[in-house]
């Protein structure tokens, strides 16, 4: 059976990935900035395992795990500094928290 | 099912557009998981039935379960109710029911289908995906339990709530 290319599976990684990194600079806000990048770490974990089922191994796969541990690690440890940003500076814009120099 | 590729990716780009676009979180929330289930049906459609499932089980439901709970804990205070009543004023879960509509007739489609077309040549089964996880791999698998350990030390103590005489 004709079973989908590779390169369209790419594509959409890429374009997904994308579409997160201009949600990342455009977003001010922290809770914006931290979706993204989960839209960003699902489209790399997409690529990984278009790739393993191009190849046929099993690799890919378990790659995608890892990413979606470090996702939900990330997440968590993410979500609770936004808890204490909005708690110190009551507001979610990044830029607020910009007194933080060296 | 190439078509069910397609459709699938359109419904995922058309989403996250929309999620990245949106005011609003929890609208952003909503067109963000359908997204997700969208690539979750990407996933299945290229052979890997095991990552399909994980993505709406810790994806689409944990990860996303947690951004809807810190939302609503920022949320907290007068303006809550003014905002409560706004959101169920609009009709704003008519986008997202209409992507997710599309998508789970791709899943009908595919669940009525026989088995032999579903598939591509290549799929890779659960277990073939546990032997390799627990063979070449176990010592990332320690190094995952070691780095979820981590997240959640790092996120009891930042999510503490300190006293109030040493905040600053």
């Amino acid at each position: 059976m004709a079973s989908v290319p590779m390169h369209q599976g790419l594509l959409l990684a890429g374009i997904l990935f994308s579409l997160g990194l201009v949600g990342l600079l455009v977003r001010r806000n922290v809770i914006f900035m931290l979706m993204s990048l989960e839209i960003m770490l699902n489209a790399a974990g997409l690529a990984f395992v278009v790739a393993g089922a191009r190849w046929g191994q099993a690799d890919g796969q378990i790659v995608f795990l890892f990413i979606l541990t470090m996702a939900a690690a990330e997440v968590s440890v993410g979500l609770a500094l936004v808890l204490q940003i909005y708690r110190r500076f009551k507001t979610l814009d990044s830029d607020a928290v910009s007194e933080m120099r060296g | 099912m190439e078509v069910v590729f397609y459709i699938a990716a359109i419904v995922a780009i058309i989403s996250t557009v929309l999620a990245i676009t949106r005011l609003n979180a929890v609208h952003a929330l909503l067109y963000l998981i359908v997204s997700l289930l969208s690539v979750a049906i990407v996933f299945f459609v290229i052979g890997a039935p095991f990552m399909a499932a994980l993505e709406v089980i810790i994806y689409a439901g944990a990860i996303m379960v947690l951004f809807v709970f810190v939302v609503m804990m920022l949320n907290l205070g007068k303006k809550a109710t003014d905002m409560e009543k706004q959101w169920q004023r609009g009709g704003m879960w008519v986008g997202p029911s209409i992507l997710a509509a599309v998508l789970i007739a791709e899943v009908a489609y595919l669940v009525s289908s026989p088995a032999t077309a579903v598939y591509g040549s290549t799929v890779i089964e659960p277990k073939q995906v546990g032997i390799v996880l627990f063979g070449p791999y176990l010592i990332g698998v320690e190094l995952a339990s070691m780095l979820l350990l981590g997240a959640l030390v790092g996120a009891y103590h930042l999510g503490r709530r300190t006293p109030e005489k040493t905040e600053k």
